[in-house]
């Protein structure tokens, strides 16, 4: 103890040398978001013969850690509309209590119409757009599944930029380097949705998910499965990868430790 | 007595951390707000028609988003499918950007029929682009977009801007990935450029050919070739060709199948 009451307490400078004021900043800029903590990794989605599949990892990853195994990342919307989120974790579970206020709002109101699925992606697009703009991005990349306003399969894509596209078949971060190639061979521009049945779609989802857990260090075996069809929305959010073969690592050769 | 009460004497020796010394080096944004979708524009009037076309694909680095993301939109129309409307627009550059302009663009044209109760002029629309444009011009709507439609005398009309807003009415036009592919194409078939009449005259005396509007159906071909070409030289263009044409009788739009490689 010493005559410095400010002292009391403090760690000193010739024990733990001085400390860093650069974490105690009040001025300079504002800092936003520049980078996501806690990650999901990719989305998938296919259209089928009147409906659309969707399906995520159960995984969020801090970094490289493997660090909360049991995030569910689809989000179901009304009666008929189902959120696939890859990115920050954080900044889903904002959008999600986003539109856990608009469901509530919807709901009291009297014209009696829900958001479908392409509303809802009009909606998320224009969120993240006004966001990127400010400088302070909702740092996710989503897949919006569902009906459009004339009742027809609806799978669209929205980013942290506000980019939007849509394709019969659809993938966020690794997936978009995996899972589509796959889907695309599986469903190929000259076959119509209407001929890929809700099997087929669920399968090819199962297959691109094992795929994508050999091949992407970020990723899980627990996934999250939703098919939208007209009856409604099968959301299964504690499936386990099956069929799993690593007899093909034992022919990786030629890099990392093993040379020959 | 003295050396009880100098507590800086003190406080230096041992060292505390109270007040902030030195200054944080200022921190850099990690946020890049842009992107580039790719494809390609082009634009081409005749004597009574305005044509648009653009591809379809829509890309991040060497990834295809999708094969089917239009370029060209109808602008203020009537409804949502762009019914009624006597402008187009073409944008291309960062999609995000387009689409926000495409939009801000139609509710202007939109708000203009409600208030003067007459459609807004192809010029009148040019200009308030370029303000649109000007307006960030700090932080640009990251696009070069083309407008067209048919001016006061029925004439095809083109206007071509750069992203703050600067533009100029031009007989042709291409934006975009392939744009340094496709414009001396455009030069030397739609104004002649490096033409000369056969026989006219000994080297520097030969007479350029001059530039006349070309019939609809030329100028549809120009744009097909000027498309199927770019898409074997640039991998930022394919998958599908859209078109709209502007005559009198309203907008036609028409889809033709490019290389999907």
């Amino acid at each position: 103890m010493n005559h410095f009451p400010e002292a009391w307490g403090r760690p000193r400078d010739d024990v733990y040398g001085a400390y860093n004021p650069s974490y105690l900043q009040t001025t300079g800029p504002k800092a936003h978001t520049s980078s996501p903590a806690v990650t999901g990794t990719s989305v998938i989605g296919v259209k089928f013969n009147g409906g659309v599949a969707l399906a995520t990892d159960n995984l969020a990853s801090y970094g490289s850690l493997a660090r909360f195994s049991d995030v569910k990342r689809l989000r179901v919307f009304g009666d008929k509309a189902v959120v696939g989120f890859g990115g920050d974790v954080s900044d889903m579970q904002y959008i999600d209590r986003l539109l856990a206020s608009i469901d509530i709002r919807e709901n009291y109101s009297n014209h009696g119409n829900m958001l479908n699925a392409k509303n809802l992606h009009t909606y998320l697009a224009k969120v993240f757009y006004k966001r990127r703009s400010e400088f302070n991005p909702l740092w996710n990349h989503v897949l919006v599944a569902g009906y459009d306003g004339e009742g027809k399969p609806f799978l669209s894509s929205a980013d942290l930029l506000g980019t939007t596209f849509s394709a019969p078949h659809l993938a966020t971060g690794f997936g978009a380097h995996l899972a589509v190639p796959i889907l695309r061979r599986l469903f190929p521009d000259e076959k119509p949705i209407e001929e890929v049945t809700q099997e087929h779609a669920v399968d090819a989802l199962k297959q691109c998910l094992k795929v994508l857990f050999y091949r992407d260090a970020r990723s899980l075996d627990k996934y999250s499965i939703a098919v939208i069809t007209k009856d409604g929305i099968d959301l299964k959010e504690n499936e386990q990868i099956e069929g799993q073969s690593w007899a093909f690592a034992e022919r990786i050769k030629g890099y990392g430790a093993q040379t020959n | 007595m003295a050396s009880l009460l100098d507590h800086t004497a003190r406080g230096e020796t041992v060292g505390y951390s109270f007040s902030q010394s030195a200054a944080a080096p200022v921190k850099q944004h990690g946020f890049y707000p842009y992107t580039d979708n790719g494809g390609s524009t082009l634009g081409i009037t005749g004597s009574d028609f305005a044509i648009l076309a653009g591809d379809t694909r829509s890309t991040s680095g060497y990834n295809i988003n999708s094969r089917m993301v239009p370029k060209v939109f109808k602008i203020g129309g009537d409804d949502e499918t762009g019914e009624g409307a006597h402008i187009i627009l073409s944008v291309v550059g960062f999609a995000a950007d387009g689409n926000a302009l495409k939009e801000r663009l139609d509710s202007v044209v939109k708000m203009y029929k409600y208030q003067h109760g007459k459609p807004m002029s192809v010029s009148a629309c040019a200009q308030r682009l370029s303000t649109i444009l000007y307006q960030k011009r700090f932080f640009p709507y990251y696009v070069t977009a083309i407008l067209a439609g048919l001016d006061e005398e029925g004439k095809g009309a083109l206007y071509s801007y750069d992203p703050v807003g600067s533009y100029e009415r031009e007989q042709c036009r291409a934006a975009g990935a392939a744009a340094s592919l496709i414009m001396p194409f455009l030069d030397n078939q739609v104004n002649f450029k490096n033409q000369y009449i056969p026989g006219s005259g000994e080297g520097h005396a030969l007479e350029a050919k001059k530039a006349e509007p070309l019939p609809q159906d030329h100028v549809k071909q120009l744009v097909r070739d000027a498309f199927t070409s770019a898409v074997e030289r640039h991998i930022e263009v394919g998958d599908n060709l859209q078109m709209m044409i502007a005559t009198k009788d309203g907008i036609q739009e028409v889809y033709h199948p490019l290389k999907k490689d």
